[in-house]
């Protein structure tokens, strides 16, 4: 792969976050409400807020991990990226360009360079293509490759490099298993040798022992094409194995990023906390000891978000503070020492710091960055 | 989803289905399938000869329709005439044979313009929503609410039904089943992740429609195609047997009917053929409808 060109910003880049070139991808206070109809009239009386001010860098040859239980809005994020949705409000900058004020043909320039992978092997392929059709459709789309006879050996090239026969050319998606399928639909994915892969789950659907060749596949893809990818997955194994940032969702917000081992190590945001807390450990006596800190209740109607931070209906730090205000998103200082904030992000206004349980707030006033 | 019940043929170790390597296509499945369903395959077969029978009948059809012949008048059937005359010494056979012609073709002609249009409406309402949808939807609803038969009767008298003015109105009339069923598989495969992930690589709406949605609706507008083919041909009879239809002398199966009604008592073989043919005809095309239904269900079991 050759040396891609620098993004050119354009738009106001505003406040703090100033576009630089290194962020491949950017959303900005993304939105996507979705309206709930009901009555005769088809009245609209509410909105499922599935994304609800979304927040996200996404840097060049990086993995970002996006982590959160099911209904958090993950699949959506990646849909609105990939403007398969289009949101109600927000931006989506890939290289500096707003996309989503893209026409019809810059878009598609835009689309080669944007792929997905989606969750489930058998959706996820027309059963009335044959695998080449399949994998020949982005070139064919695109005009790539100037004959029929090109594309197909491009094609045969592509099922090598995801380690499938050439001889599969001509097969139907149902005469493959799970896992076979799922490495057509990422042959289709880089088909085009786009920028960046979004993964929607790309292997919650497969067997354990799949997986891991999946996600194998996924790193090597990742080295030999210099691909950046928006990993979004709920089983935390797998994100910390594949991710070098980690994004933590909860009801439609981020509630905390940070690099993956800061984040694994040192999780700020309570959420978080308990997240990790639930991942097993593969040691029986380790395994017993492990505290888990069981949340209460159920995840809030995302139609009916509580007041001030999502999260304080389930939060054993909550304080009234958190009743009445939203938090943002806030550098977190390395450990209380004062320093310069980091790239780790939580929207949280009283953050687990190291040591502390995660009942016990150290204090009452509300957490400000650099304060 | 056809193709998923495909893939459990293949990877269960049943009966000869076991051991084997390659893989079948989508079709190879469908024709096996269908082929177990003996009633279908009977009807297909029976109706192949009834339309190689019209196709062939300048050939096959001893006299011609109107060939009167006043020596051989009302008679049983018999060697000669297989299916005895009419009142005017006409052969019977001869105009069933003509007659047909007629009903199957405008039965097919009807089967095929209305498939057409009813795709094309339910494929682009349910791929598009919003607008598009609630106005093409409206009208074909509007459409539906029409009363069929008086309508037709009036169009009838005006136009005076040639077998392509009655094939315009049919397809008129007849359209609409075939665009709410489409529409609402389209619904159902639009969500499909393949009809994502082609929007996503940036396919044109008219590809992803020609080459996504298409091909995984066709199955239920096989079956419904079948059954308008049905509803055609008896439509048709109904029609010229109340005498607004095909106009004598053509012959079609309808108006046989209306002649032989005079003298049912005295001559009830003129009856019988044009009934039976149409019966016949629409039982199987039903039948065939039945099978294709069965061998395209992605639910059915070996």
């Amino acid at each position: 792969m050759s040396e891609r060109p620098n993004a050119v910003p354009n738009g106001s880049p505003n406040g703090s976050q100033a576009y630089t070139g290194e962020h491949l991808l950017e959303a900005k206070n993304l939105k996507m409400h979705f309206p709930i109809k009901a009555g005769v009239l088809k009245r609209t009386v509410g909105h499922v807020k599935a994304v609800d001010g979304v927040d996200l860098q996404v840097r060049k040859g990086e993995t970002l991990g996006l982590v959160g239980e099911s209904g958090c809005g993950k699949s959506t994020l990646a849909r609105l990226i990939l403007r398969l949705l289009e949101p109600t409000d927000g931006e989506v900058l890939f290289e500096g360009r707003d996309v989503l004020k893209l026409g019809r043909s810059e878009m598609l320039g835009v689309r080669r360079n944007m792929q997905i992978i989606f969750q489930d092997p058998y959706a996820s392929l027309n059963p009335r293509m044959t695998v080449g059709n399949i994998i020949a459709e982005p070139l064919k789309t695109h005009n790539v490759g100037s004959s029929q006879g090109d594309r197909k050996k491009r094609v045969q090239e592509l099922l090598e490099i995801v380690g499938l026969s050439p001889e599969h050319y001509n097969r139907y998606p149902h005469e493959f298993s799970g896992g076979q399928r799922q490495r057509i639909g990422v042959a289709r994915a880089v088909a085009l040798n786009p920028k960046l892969i979004i993964c929607d789950e790309p292997v919650s659907a497969l067997d354990v022992s799949i997986q891991a060749q999946v996600v194998n596949l996924l790193e090597d893809l990742q080295k030999e094409f210099d691909l950046t990818y928006v990993f979004i997955a709920h089983d935390l194994s797998v994100v910390k194995h594949i991710s070098d940032r980690v994004a933590v969702m909860y009801l439609g917000k981020i509630v905390e990023v940070a690099d993956r081992t800061t984040l694994y190590n040192q999780p700020r945001h309570p959420y978080t906390n308990s997240l990790l807390s639930a991942i097993p450990i593969p040691d029986p006596e380790k395994e017993r000891e492990r505290r888990r800190i069981v949340l209460t209740g159920d995840v809030p109607s995302p139609a009916n978000p509580p007041s001030g931070c999502h999260f304080h209906t389930r939060c054993p730090r909550a304080q009234e503070y958190c009743k009445e205000h939203e938090p943002d998103l806030e550098p977190q200082e390395a450990n209380g020492t004062g320093d310069a904030p980091t790239d780790h992000q939580a929207a949280c206004f009283f953050p687990v710091m190291e040591g502390q349980r995660i009942e016990e707030p150290a204090t009452s006033t509300p957490y400000r960055a650099g304060e | 989803m056809v193709e998923q019940r495909g893939a459990v043929q293949i990877t269960e170790p049943v009966g000869e289905e076991y051991g084997k390597v390659e893989g079948r296509t989508q079709r190879e499945i469908i024709w096996r399938r269908f082929r177990r369903h003996k009633l279908a395959m009977a009807s297909a077969v029976f109706l192949a000869l009834i339309y190689f029978a019209a196709l062939a009948t300048p050939w096959l059809a001893p006299y011609k329709y109107d060939q009167i012949d006043y020596a051989a008048l009302n008679q049983g059937p018999s060697l000669s005439h297989p299916m005895g005359t009419d009142r005017l010494g006409r052969d019977e056979m001869t105009r069933v044979l003509y007659g047909g012609r007629v009903s199957l073709l405008v039965g097919l002609s009807v089967g095929v313009f209305s498939t057409f249009i009813g795709a094309v409406v339910g494929i682009l309402s349910g791929y598009y929503g919003k607008l598009v949808d609630t106005s093409l939807m409206s009208f074909t609803d509007f459409m539906l609410t029409l009363p069929f038969i008086p309508l037709i009767l009036v169009m009838g008298s005006i136009f005076n039904f040639t077998p392509t003015t009655i094939t315009i109105a049919l397809v008129i009339l007849l359209w609409m089943n075939m665009a709410r069923l489409v529409r609402g598989e389209v619904l159902s495969v639009r969500k499909q992740e393949y009809v994502q992930a082609a929007k996503a690589i940036g396919v044109s709406d008219f590809r992803t429609m020609l080459r996504h949605i298409l091909p995984n609706v066709v199955g239920v507008m096989i079956v419904q195609a079948t059954l308008t083919v049905a509803l055609a041909i008896l439509l048709e009879s109904a029609v010229s047997y109340l005498g607004f239809g095909i106009q004598p002398p053509t012959p079609s199966w309808g108006n046989l009917l209306t002649d032989a009604r005079t003298t049912m008592t005295q001559q009830p073989w003129l009856t019988w053929f044009p009934g039976m043919m149409i019966v016949i005809t629409a039982l199987c095309v039903n039948f065939l409808g039945d099978g294709l239904r069965d061998a395209l269900d992605p639910k059915a079991v070996e």
